[in-house]
């Protein structure tokens, strides 16, 4: 642990060898991880509005497994059942889709969603402006700090938009076994309600990193001093 | 001009700062040459501009006009890798307001240049236990910044600017938010690391104590500089500089 020698002259223009500042994946994966568990309840804010659209999204698509896994069972009863609880079927219809207007509005509650993780992740990097500076001080690259609020929000995205996921399908269930009964919910074909819970959590991780896209660029372009003079 | 003894050479640097339509001239043309293994201290009233300089030489901001050079290489030069390896490698920075990342122990920070700069975990690990055992914190490894005094916050900073054995140091009035004795324990700290480790020390300060260790103090006032003053040419008495500030 002696005096660094590269105030030599042949080291004076630095050469490229030396001049890596590096941070390894599984190094960015645990500040990510430690960032998030320390902000927790910050982390649980910008995953809140995640969750409930997710979980909406998720509603609507296992209910519509639900719905087609009963019309597969060729039950006259549950066909009349599914039109009276309002499902558009025509007479030589054997599949049903979500409805239009349930479509909008699933579209709408993820644009607000995302809307939401922009917001409070905005707000997010704003309270972290300090830290950012000072890691910038310390040899951090623009695309480090742009790694790290990916990471974290992919994570708080899976987390989030996973169980959002499972929260709208256990709706869907309950919600389709006191309308129709049990025969109904154990009619649903699990392939498909498994494939719609992965979709919605697929969904939720983009959004999430959609959402943070912004506020992280906003973050990693500031330059050292106007990050370290916001006064917290 | 090429004495490659000097770490740090700033040639005419002027700093405007564009506050709506005023301008505010945070430096006036500011000439300095600090020679390796120094202790530089940096003396001015508030607002002369001690910040603002600091902060061109540690490569954090960018002059208006003028060039600041690290052995003898211009930092506007510099891409933007190069500018990180300099702050990762080549200077330490120490903070008025100790800017520890709150939610990182201790040892993390310590560590999170090192690993930056390339150091395996483990390596890092370990010359952060020996940094904290030099700056007198060897059982506080675990500590969050919250834990900690303002004091042993400062000597983490310390320990953090240290970590990849910096040919530089840049230190804001490190010991402005300090108690007497704290600050001086600080400022004895820097002097023992200059001297064992032929580290240059650049430090901004109102602190008088941080004349005694200074070979060379620089009087900054309002942008410029007034007088560059050797150690030998100090001989005045702590009484005397107390009624030039
Ligand atoms: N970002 C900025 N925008 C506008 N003016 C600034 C900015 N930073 C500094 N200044 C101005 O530049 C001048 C020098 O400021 P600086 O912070 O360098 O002073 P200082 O000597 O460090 O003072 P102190 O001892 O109080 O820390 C001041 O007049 C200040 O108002
Ligand atoms: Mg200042």
């Amino acid at each position: 642990m002696k005096n660094s020698p590269f105030s030599s002259k042949e080291n004076a223009r630095y050469d490229k060898v030396h001049r890596q500042v590096v941070l390894p994946f599984k190094k960015s994966v645990e500040i990510a991880f430690k960032s998030i568990r320390v902000r927790f309840f910050r982390s649980l804010i910008t995953t809140m509005s995640l969750i409930l659209a997710i979980s909406f999204l998720s509603f609507i698509h296992v209910s519509t497994d639900v719905a087609n896994g009963m019309l597969a069972t060729h039950d006259l009863e549950f066909r009349q059942a599914l039109i009276r609880s309002g499902y558009d079927l025509g007479p030589e219809e054997n599949s049903v889709d979500s409805s239009p207007k349930q479509q909008w509005l699933v579209i709408l509650s993820l644009l607000v969603c995302i809307v939401g993780i922009v917001n409070a992740q905005l707000m997010a990097v704003t309270e972290r402006f300090r830290e950012i500076g000072t890691m910038k001080c310390l040899g951090a690259l623009d695309r480090f700090i742009l790694r790290l609020f990916l990471i974290e929000s992919g994570m708080q995205g899976v987390v989030g938009a996973g169980t959002g996921a499972l929260i709208g399908a256990f709706c869907a269930l309950v919600n389709a076994f006191l309308r129709f009964g049990l025969k109904a919910v154990t009619a649903a074909i699990w392939q498909d309600v498994a494939v719609s819970i992965s979709i919605a959590t697929g969904i939720g991780l983009l959004l999430s990193l959609m959402g943070v896209l912004y506020p992280a660029i906003l973050a990693a372009r500031m330059q050292p001093v106007e990050a370290m003079r916001v006064e917290q | 001009m090429e004495d490659m003894s000097n770490i740090v050479r700033v040639s005419k640097v002027t700093k405007t700062f564009q506050l709506g339509k005023i301008e505010v001239h945070a430096l006036k043309g500011v000439n300095l040459e600090v020679a390796t293994g120094k202790y530089i201290s940096i003396m001015g009233p508030s607002g002369s501009g001690k910040s603002t300089l600091f902060n061109m030489i540690g490569g954090l901001d960018k002059p208006t006009t003028g060039k600041v050079f690290i052995d003898e290489v211009d930092i506007a030069q510099l891409d933007a890798y190069e500018l990180a390896w300099l702050r990762c490698r080549k200077i330490g920075y120490i903070f008025q307001t100790f800017n520890i990342i709150q939610v990182m122990t201790a040892l993390e920070n310590i560590t999170l240049p090192m690993i930056f700069g390339g150091m395996s975990n483990d390596a890092a690990v370990e010359k952060g236990f020996q940094l904290l055992e030099l700056v007198g914190l060897g059982d506080r490894f675990q500590h969050k910044p919250f834990e900690l005094s303002g004091g042993q916050q400062q000597r983490v900073a310390i320990a953090r600017a240290l970590a990849n054995d910096p040919a530089i140091i840049l230190a804001d009035e490190p010991t402005g938010n300090l108690d007497l004795n704290t600050g001086e324990e600080i400022i004895a700290l820097l002097k023992q690391l200059s001297q064992e480790r032929n580290v240059t020390v650049i430090s901004a300060t109102h602190d008088i104590k941080m004349l005694n260790v200074s070979d060379q103090v620089v009087w900054i006032r309002d942008g410029r500089i007034d007088k560059i003053e050797n150690r030998e040419e100090l001989s005045i008495s702590v009484g005397q500089i107390d009624i030039r500030e």
